[in-house]
């Protein structure tokens, strides 16, 4: 069957682009003609570089002509969150304090994905500033979820989820501080990786609280976010990794973290992850059951490193130009400016704490498997959700089963696990060890085989 | 500075400032805050008085970090 080309991952799409069976000119195109369809309902895409990418489509595709073919992404339609400085280009964060900030020059990342020969499409909308989990505070309106345009994408790398999810870019770079890329990978049916903390340059991103912010992938499969991934660590030519490196389910091992982080969740998700179980174990894989020892400190931890490093970074612009923020943006931050710094310093400590924790619970385990949002999708504009019939705040239930692990560095990937019942995606989590996130992938890339489960883009 | 004292502090601030959605906010922080304080590797968290080995206890690194202080350790 001939497949739309939005439907292909990069390994395909770089086949076809090597032996010029298409061009990149045509994939580029094809993003834009989706971007032009569905942008407008959906609000993913802050700046359209439309001119731009054309032009480096016919640059890359007259490189192949010639012979100097670079590699698997080269060709490849990228879109960025625009918290990211690609040379010449408004860098909004989302934001009104920034919308006429035109970057002087590429992040490193940029510099790494153009070296690669991907052609970037446009910026990405986000939860301003990247401070918030619902994609809904945004000076150039909310991001939607393309299964229910009354729901939140998940946040705050709103739109790069969203342009995956629809092909409107084969693959999108997102940011995570608390869940930022897993969280609305998880909502809108994609993968999401956070690889270690400092293995990919944040050089060139607007910072949300740097001892807990990570670039990483969003993407339609594991393959095509392990490609981008090791493009962003400088690798200047990608591979994928061979089928003889992956691990059989017989060799697997994951350990279920369900004291405290199973002890919120909606039961839609409850009973898609432990069908997931089941699922993994009739494959073959070993499931054991791991705690993560002061788990229930997680949230506190990370509030008292978050919220002092976010303040610090728009004291300036808090002062002078506070009505520009959106207002719970605003409010959050301000927050961060009564965190005493006795309180910074006892988080400081915690944080190795729950890092020698963790590295506990995966001692003997090739990952931690846990759900990556404890609801599905919430509705735009829903401060509080259900969970057992009592109200929880949504921002904290959002975050409470990814924050952990921006805590303590350790990689995290989001698959998407099926749909609920109601037709939404929800997403499974793995934790892998700390700069071993080729093993999180190699992992990942087996459960992903035995889930059996890749969304199509949304046409 | 306590808990109350600076939920108390912080309010009146925030009032001050005009900052008026930001109560329920703080009364949150506050229930975090006392709980990272009573965290298990606080010097103090089982006693009026801070332990004299202060957060060795709860971490490897710093364990590590004090057996190289020791001055028979430096001098090898």
């Amino acid at each position: 069957m001939n497949r739309p080309i939005a439907h292909l991952g990069i390994v395909e799409l770089s086949r076809r682009l090597s032996s010029r069976e298409t061009s990149a000119r045509s994939l580029v195109e094809d993003a834009l003609a989706r971007i032009a369809a569905r942008n407008g309902a959906l609000n993913a895409f802050i700046t359209v570089c439309a001119e731009e990418a054309r032009r480096e489509a016919d640059r890359v595709d007259a490189e192949i002509a010639a012979g100097q073919y670079r590699g698997v992404l080269h060709g490849i339609p990228v879109s960025l969150k625009d918290l990211i400085d690609v040379r010449g280009v408004p860098t909004t964060a989302a934001s009104r304090l920034r919308q006429n900030v035109v970057a002087a020059s590429d992040a490193p990342i940029v510099t790494a994905l153009r070296r690669a020969g991907t052609i970037i499409i446009g910026k990405c909308n986000l939860h301003e500033f990247a401070y918030g989990t619902t994609g809904e505070e945004s000076a150039f309106g909310p991001t939607r979820n393309p299964w229910d345009l009354t729901r939140s994408p998940g946040g705050s790398s709103s739109g790069s989820a969203v342009a995956v999810a629809t092909g409107m870019s084969v693959v999108s770079i997102g940011t995570d501080t608390g869940g930022s890329i897993r969280i609305p990978a998880a909502a809108c049916g994609v993968v999401g990786l956070k690889p270690t903390w400092g293995e990919i340059s944040c050089a060139g991103v607007v910072p949300l609280s740097p001892s807990l912010d990570h670039v990483g992938p969003l993407a339609r499969s594991v393959q095509d976010a392990w490609l981008l991934y090791r493009c962003l660590v400088g690798d200047p030519q990608p591979t994928p990794i061979p089928d003889e490196a992956l691990p059989a389910a017989a060799d697997l091992t994951l350990g279920v973290l369900r004291e405290y982080f199973c002890d919120v969740l909606d039961e839609a998700v409850r009973e898609r992850f432990d069908a997931m179980l089941q699922r993994l174990a009739r494959a073959g894989c070993r499931i054991v059951e791991r705690v993560v020892a002061h788990a229930r400190l997680v949230m506190p931890v990370y509030l008292h490193l978050q919220l002092p490093e976010a303040a610090a970074y728009h004291a300036r612009t808090l002062d002078e130009r506070p009505e520009d923020y959106s207002r719970g943006v605003r409010l959050r931050l301000e927050l961060g400016r009564y965190v005493l710094a006795e309180d910074y310093v006892r988080a400081a400590e915690g944080r190795m704490v729950l890092r020698d924790a963790v590295d506990a619970a995966l001692a003997g385990c090739d990952a931690l498997v846990l759900p990556t949002l404890a609801v599905p999708a919430p509705p735009l504009g829903a401060t509080t959700v259900q969970i057992g019939g009592r109200p929880e705040s949504a921002r904290a239930v959002m975050l409470r089963l990814t924050q952990a692990f921006n805590v303590t560095g350790h990689p995290a990937i989001s698959l998407p696990g099926g749909r609920t019942v109601e037709g939404l995606p929800w997403g499974l989590q793995l934790v892998g060890r700390r700069h071993r996130t080729v093993d999180l992938v190699r992992v990942a890339t087996t459960c992903e085989r035995l889930i059996a489960f890749q969304e199509a883009p949304m046409d | 500075m306590t808990v109350d004292d600076w939920l108390e502090a912080a309010l009146a601030d925030a009032d001050r400032r005009g900052l008026t959605d930001l109560k329920g906010l703080l009364e949150n922080l506050a229930r975090a805050t006392a709980s990272l304080r009573a965290a298990p590797w606080n010097p103090h968290a089982a006693a009026d008085v801070p332990s004299s080995s202060g957060w060795t206890e709860y971490h490897p690194e710093h364990a590590a970090r004090d057996e190289l202080s020791r001055p028979e350790d430096r001098k090898r």
